[in-house]
């Protein structure tokens, strides 16, 4: 059977608006924020429009956008919402109860710096911050990858299995407002592939009524977070399940990451989202002067699939991970630690080394990417890294 | 007019059990609010005394469907109740008409969740949120709050050799919720069942968000006897600290006017929290308080007459 898609030119964030008209939820609620607010626009004219019958509320915070996220899902709503940067620092404490309660909810963020200085534009300090919350992240290159990941999400999150909140990230303006070529999936077949959602208990239950969110104590809690962590574990099989069936339909195939020339690659880089792409160009550029290198772009980190990780850099010599944020542990970014501890078990390591890189935007070009990889020819030679932890590209 | 006879004989939706405090004004309040709701009922809380007494896991005192999610958002929570009640419906997945109730204490509020509160009355959400105010963060242990009134002794406002208490006086929450121009905004007192009743079958009516503000009293934090809750609540209202009123579509109406004003003071030495404004040194504190009771119930008289001019 020949797949069925529609080629459009569109923003990541037009992408993203459109793979949720065509999920349809029940209940948005969402905030303005700089570089979401396209979503949320796109959307509010969906409903002017008439083309979703979606109950929208405009909320006054996005504190309160989770918070009304999580009253709507708890009652039984297919319920969503947005943000970014600040709008997700400040909803933080409600990201832990929405995944404490175990609400099936799927928020795109789009990846920006957090203040101070306040800065608009892209990194990955917003999501970063947010990796304990119980929350899974699924990490998207392009806009083609923020639409699939969208429409996946719903599915994961709201599998028995696993029943946890989403969030699908993809880059601030790079992702979110270029205009791209991409493949829209026909609105029938999304419906049929993200179904209908009727969970078990919910708000409206009035036969057989639930208290959502009481008081526990020493005696029951732990027993509650570990559920969430063995749920956060079955996650990693479903994501697979789902991806498989989401290539039937679209004919793009997903995993727990996209190696670009790594079977035989010496010197990897380990990068998220859209720095992979330019990563990609530079691979390319090498291999064609015979150069051993090549790419791993993860595209789950929660859960972290650590096994799968080092397997796909076991052949590797040297490994140049690049974290777009901070930690300030003065020992590197989260995803070059959580890598680097990934290979503690492993018989045989690749020397690692961190960049932290783009803060705020920053713009890394492939010479930025090439100057990389020239420090791992360096490192390879010298059989050690001469430096840990690098910011790229930043003035001495 | 329903008589307590009928009314204790209604579906009672916070079971026996929970553990607030003998006298607690909050339990009066929520079962005497929760009468009102014809048909099924939904409850948001914030976080506070009501939530952490009532739902002890693995138990529960609600014997209707409850959420509670965080302190300062209980309203913004019932907003995407009320939105997830009109989509199900909408696509015929819920067919029962439905009534949603929120409770907060003064702090959840008041204070922190003033922001979700007022953002929930401007959208005007077809929900009652109801605050049981007794005026003060008494769930971590009586510290002042913006409804804290003027001269109180908190743990966060305390007597000293300097101090007399809480220097400022309430936040008038009741005003600035009918300053949203919601269909309905009320202010109750447990000891003048029947209006409160009333009230409470007006908001859950209203077509649209309703906001009722009801004094509960906390023998801890105010120290006084479990017995004189009640008592209590009706010297607040006598001495028209706690003004009875509603306004209705912008009209107000005040509910009680007692025949008698009878002097703050009477309220205030019914508590051990202003005892020591009886202590010499204190009268100008005294004739303060009195002075801004005088002020807000004159206003209050002012606004009803020119409301419904």
């Amino acid at each position: 059977m020949a797949l069925e898609t529609k080629q459009v030119a569109m923003t990541g964030n037009e992408a993203v608006a459109n793979a949720i008209k065509q999920i349809n939820p029940d209940v948005i609620a969402a905030y303005p924020i700089t570089p979401q607010t396209d979503i949320v626009q796109y959307y509010s004219s969906f409903v002017a429009d008439g083309q979703v019958d979606t109950q929208m509320v405009t909320v006054e915070s996005e504190h309160s956008a989770m918070s009304a996220t999580i009253g709507a899902s708890a009652a039984g709503a297919r319920a969503m919402t947005a943000t970014s940067s600040q709008g997700l620092a400040l909803m933080h404490e409600m990201l832990h109860i929405a995944s404490g309660f175990r609400l099936p909810i799927v928020m795109p963020v789009v990846n920006r710096a957090v203040s101070a200085p306040i800065n608009i534009h892209c990194d990955h300090s917003d999501t970063m911050a947010a990796l304990t919350t119980g929350w899974l992240q699924i990490y998207s290159e392009n806009a083609q990858e923020a639409y699939d990941n969208v429409i996946q999400a719903m599915r994961i999150a709201e599998d028995p299995r696993v029943r946890l909140p989403v969030m699908v990230c993809y880059d601030g303006f790079i992702t979110s407002h270029a205009v791209e070529n991409l493949f829209l999936l026909p609105d029938e077949t999304v419906k049929q592939f993200v179904g209908e959602y009727n969970p078990k208990h919910t708000l409206f239950d009035f036969d057989s009524p639930v208290t959502f969110g009481p008081l526990v104590l020493p005696d029951y809690f732990s027993e509650i977070k570990a559920q969430e962590a063995d749920a956060m574990r079955a996650a990693k099989e479903v994501i697979l399940e789902i991806a498989e069936e989401f290539a039937k339909i679209s004919g793009r195939k997903y995993g727990y990451y996209e190696g670009y020339h790594l079977e035989d690659a010496e010197r990897v880089i380990v990068v998220l989202s859209s720095t992979a792409g330019t990563a990609k160009e530079v691979v390319d550029e090498l291999r064609a002067q015979g150069e051993k290198v090549g790419l791993m772009k993860p595209r789950v980190i929660r859960p972290f699939p650590a096994e799968e990780f080092v397997k796909a850099l076991s052949g590797a010599k040297v490994v140049a991970v690049m974290d777009r944020a901070e930690t300030f542990s003065t020992q590197g970014g989260q995803l070059f630690t959580e890598l680097r501890a990934a290979f503690y078990e492993a018989p045989t390591k690749p020397l690692m080394r961190n960049y932290i890189f783009g803060l705020g935007g920053r713009d890394t070009t492939t010479a930025e990417i090439r100057r990389v990889f020239e420090d791992l020819k360096k490192d390879q030679e010298r059989g050690s890294v001469d430096r840990k932890v690098t910011h790229l590209d930043v003035r001495v | 007019m329903a008589s307590l006879k009928e009314l204790s004989a209604l579906p009672e939706v916070l079971a026996p059990g929970h553990r607030l405090c003998a006298g607690c004004g909050a339990p009066i309040v929520v079962r005497m609010i929760t009468r009102a709701a014809k048909g099924p009922l939904v409850v948001a809380n914030a976080t506070g005394c009501l939530e952490v007494s009532t739902t002890i896991y693995p138990y529960t005192s609600w014997n209707t469907p409850w959420i509670h999610t965080a302190f300062e958002n209980a309203a913004a929570t019932a907003s995407g109740v009320e939105a997830a009640y009109h989509a199900l419906k909408r696509r015929g997945k819920v067919d029962k008409d439905i009534n949603i109730v929120v409770f907060g204490g003064d702090g959840g509020t008041y204070d922190i969740g003033f922001q979700s509160l007022s953002g929930a009355m401007e959208r005007n959400h077809k929900l009652v949120y109801v605050c049981y105010d007794n005026g003060a963060y008494m769930n971590t242990g009586i510290q002042r709050s913006s409804a804290t009134p003027k001269g109180a002794n908190t743990t966060t406002s305390p007597v000293g050799k300097v101090s007399y208490g809480k220097r400022e006086n309430r936040k008038d929450l009741t005003e600035i919720m009918a300053a949203h121009n919601i269909p309905y905004a009320a202010q109750v007192s447990p000891s003048h069942w029947n209006d409160l009743y009333q009230k409470a079958e007006k908001a859950f009516a209203a077509n649209g968000a309703a906001f009722i503000n009801a004094f509960a009293p906390c023998p801890r934090g105010w120290r006084h006897d479990t017995k004189d809750t009640i008592e209590i609540c009706r010297l607040a209202v006598d001495t028209c600290f706690w003004p009875l009123y509603e306004v209705v579509d912008g009209k107000y109406r005040v509910t009680y006017k007692p025949r008698e004003k009878k002097p703050v003071t009477e309220f205030l030495k019914a508590q051990g929290r202003f005892s020591h404004l009886f202590q010499p040194g204190n009268e100008e504190v005294l004739e303060a308080i009195q002075k801004e009771v005088d002020r807000k119930w004159e206003e209050l008289l002012k606004l009803e007459e020119l409301s419904n001019s």
